[in-house]
């Protein structure tokens, strides 16, 4: 069975001959047609086209295409576009530096994300989630508090309890090696994904029928459209020329996990101190995910702590409410700031997750956004192939922009805003930052909003956060 | 492509620049390309509910031959290549061929387009079972005699997809007051509001052709919005209707 759309021409697809040869008996009634389709049937697919007949020049035009897809970056978002779209049909090629195996190195490392709930019909409708949901913990409740070290929370707290919304649990904390084996399992498994490991794009290059990709290796590639997985530092967006805008927090986070001597029962905490919000996420077991933000000098301090120092630091921020903490992990630093590339498309490229924004992960919003970008995408681009549009036309790509960057701008600008407010210690701020999550708490409807916000229930939503397939 | 053998190169030149004209998301058929993924959307979806085809499949309309009368630079052709259909594009303004030809070459795709009329390839007996007639019957002289003539393109238990303007004082101020004056979209003199056709009409023409009308929806603007899209009442301005041959 053939996979993609000039598939009937490819030469890797022989029983599609079958297909053009049933056909002319609807055929046979054309006068004009039936030379066209004899030059069709008379090149044979998979020995070498005669160069002489203008139908098989046609052919070794189509062949030059490797997929309709090819997608630069294999880390997270990458291969979850890769899977949308290979399911809904296309052949995708998935470029990345790293080798697979160390993509898929199984460690224990700490690193988790908090999936909102339409992320989590995503994986459903790609039929990711039931090999996931045994090692995820539901978040059924989360708490924010203003607080500062030594003195625990703040008497009003923001409670929010997925019992308020009928959706059932506003999330849940996957660690990054099981979300990274399931998605290179799933795409190993998946026969219109063609993996390239090891190799990087040094050049793109936008024709009028396709776009062109060569590789460090000196490999080229052909598709319809080019999209850019690869992060904040995005090549394929500098190549293109679109330029980002960059906000520095002086910020680094933290990241560890650590074990508890009680349950956490799923909730979620996120206490905003002075230098920063800290993150308490529940993992499975008597385990959770620590998201600690401080400024740079402070961070780079602490980082360079022995573990049992690390822990005297952090001890007092985390209060004792889970009894005795120890280490399960190991200690991660990422220096914060936020980027948003000017534009998401140009012509044949389209840019998704932090390569077209990277959002400061307070919210842990990150992966959730990107995830957001790839149901508007895949969405976009199934529509257009099954209307028979040129999926790589910009008008096509347009509308994914428009689909996301207004919800991309508004998060960030939220995020960043939030950060501003939290991250001080003044009293005035620090007063009324207390009332007002003393009001959101006190307004049911408000606090519902909020919920469903950040579950991932807000917006026009694509599809796929539906977890309805394409 | 056989036909880049016949003209010079400044030729091909000068077809180049018209299709990348054509083509312009933003540029002379901004508003085409505007209303074109809504005017695939029904043509596809009434294709395949026709032909009983899985537009989820690759090459759905495979086997399907299909004539695109009026096909300009090949805005609704390519899409029908594309999916699969074997398709004829015929345009009775001769420099719109090679121009249509360029695109598609450029495009690998693989489409016969001909400088010709409806009346000439129901002459030759041509026949089809997809015939798209968009936006074209408000600019024929005798909108009657194209219907029959389409009709006569058709193959027995063929589908005709068939879109227009409506007439009344909300089409005048939106298609001609509103497109052609307003938002320049269209050059003035593109329509004559006299030539529009009411769905009532349309579908006498249809019957009177032999066709039984099948399907009818309207294709609504949202100017907040800035898209179209399908409307199962609101046939107020523009709209599209489908019909098929009894076999």
């Amino acid at each position: 069975m053939c996979l993609n759309s000039w598939g009937r021409f490819a030469p890797y697809c022989p029983d599609d001959t079958g297909q053009i040869a049933s056909r002319p008996e609807k055929a046979r009634e054309s006068t004009g047609l039936r030379g066209v389709l004899v030059a069709f049937e008379s090149c044979p697919i998979a020995a070498s086209p005669r160069m002489d007949n203008p139908a098989c020049t046609l052919i070794l035009r189509a062949m030059d295409f490797d997929s309709d897809v090819v997608i630069v970056g294999g880390g997270l978002n990458g291969p979850t576009l890769a899977l949308a779209l290979a399911q809904a049909g296309m052949a995708v090629t998935v470029v990345d530096a790293l080798p697979l195996d160390q993509r898929a190195d199984a460690g224990f490392d700490g690193r988790g994300y908090a999936l909102a709930l339409g992320s989590v019909r995503m994986l459903q409708a790609l039929g990711l989630w039931d090999g996931l949901k045994d090692s995820a913990q539901p978040m059924l409740e989360i708490k924010i508090t203003d607080g500062r070290a030594g003195e625990g929370p703040s008497p009003l707290w923001l409670h929010f309890d997925h019992a308020e919304i009928e959706e059932g649990p506003m999330g849940h904390m996957i660690e990054d090696r099981y979300l990274r084996r399931a998605l290179l399992d799933a795409m190993a498994a998946e026969d219109r994904i063609t993996q390239i490991s090891e190799d990087t794009v040094v050049a793109q290059d936008v024709q009028s029928g396709g776009v062109s990709v060569t590789l460090a290796s000196g490999r080229g590639l052909r598709s319809r459209v080019l999209i850019g997985c690869d992060g904040r530092k995005s090549g394929t967006a500098e190549r293109a020329g679109i330029k980002r805008q960059g906000w520095d927090y002086g910020q680094t986070a933290l990241v560890c996990a650590i074990g508890h001597e009680l349950p956490h029962n799923g909730i979620a905490h996120q206490y905003f101190m002075p230098a920063g919000p800290l993150a308490i996420l529940p993992l499975p077991g008597n385990a959770s995910s620590i998201v600690w933000t401080e400024s740079n000098e402070r961070a780079a301090t602490i980082q360079a702590l022995d573990d049992e120092a690390y822990l005297e630091v952090l001890r007092p921020r985390f209060g004792d409410f889970l009894g005795e903490i120890h280490l399960a992990g190991a200690r991660f630093t990422y220096p914060l700031n936020l980027t948003l590339a000017e534009r998401f498309v140009d012509q044949r490229l389209a840019l998704v997750g932090d390569a077209a924004h990277g959002v400061h992960p307070i919210a842990g919003q990150g992966l959730n956004l990107g995830f957001r970008d790839i149901a508007a995408l895949a969405e976009v681009l199934v529509g257009a192939r099954r209307r028979g549009e040129d999926i790589g036309a910009i008008d096509v790509l347009e509308r994914y922009q428009r689909w996301r960057r207004w919800d991309t701008a508004a998060l960030a600008a939220a995020t960043d805003g939030i950060n501003k407010l939290f991250s001080n210690d003044n009293p005035l701020l620090r007063g009324l930052r207390d009332l007002g999550l003393g009001a959101v708490n006190a307004m049911p409807g408000l606090r519902r909003s909020f919920i469903r916000e950040a579950a991932g229930l807000t917006g026009d939503l694509p599809q796929l956060m539906q977890g309805r397939s394409l | 492509m056989p036909v880049m053998n016949t003209v010079d190169e400044a030729e091909v030149a000068k077809f180049q620049a018209m299709a990348a004209e054509w083509w312009d998301p933003n540029g002379k058929f901004k508003p085409l390309h505007m209303l074109n993924p809504c005017r695939l959307d029904y043509i596809t979806q009434q294709i395949a509910a026709e032909f009983d085809r899985d537009l989820t499949q690759p090459n759905p309309f495979e086997g399907l031959r299909l004539l695109d009368i009026g096909c300009g630079g090949g805005l609704l052709s390519e899409p029908m290549a594309r999916l699969g259909a074997t398709v004829v594009g015929a345009d009775a303004a001769e420099r719109n061929i090679p121009v249509a030809q360029v695109h598609a070459e450029q495009s690998g795709l693989q489409i016969d387009y001909r400088h010709t009329t409806a009346e000439a390839l129901a002459e030759a007996g041509e026949q089809f079972d997809v015939v798209l007639n968009m936006e074209v019957v408000e600019h024929v002289a005798d909108p009657q005699a194209f219907m029959t003539c389409s009709q006569q393109l058709m193959k027995p238990g063929g589908l005709l997809i068939c879109s227009t303007i409506n007439r009344n004082p909300k089409s005048f101020a939106m298609a001609i007051v509103g497109a052609e004056y307003i938002m320049r979209w269209l050059p003035k003199g593109t329509h004559e509001w006299h030539k529009f056709i009411t769905p009532d009409e349309l579908f006498g023409l249809i019957e009177k052709a032999g066709l039984d009308p099948v399907d009818r929806k309207g294709f609504v603007f949202n100017p907040i919005a800035w898209t179209w899209s399908i409307s199962d009442r609101d046939l107020s301005v523009n709209y599209v209707t489908a019909s098929v041959k009894p076999a």
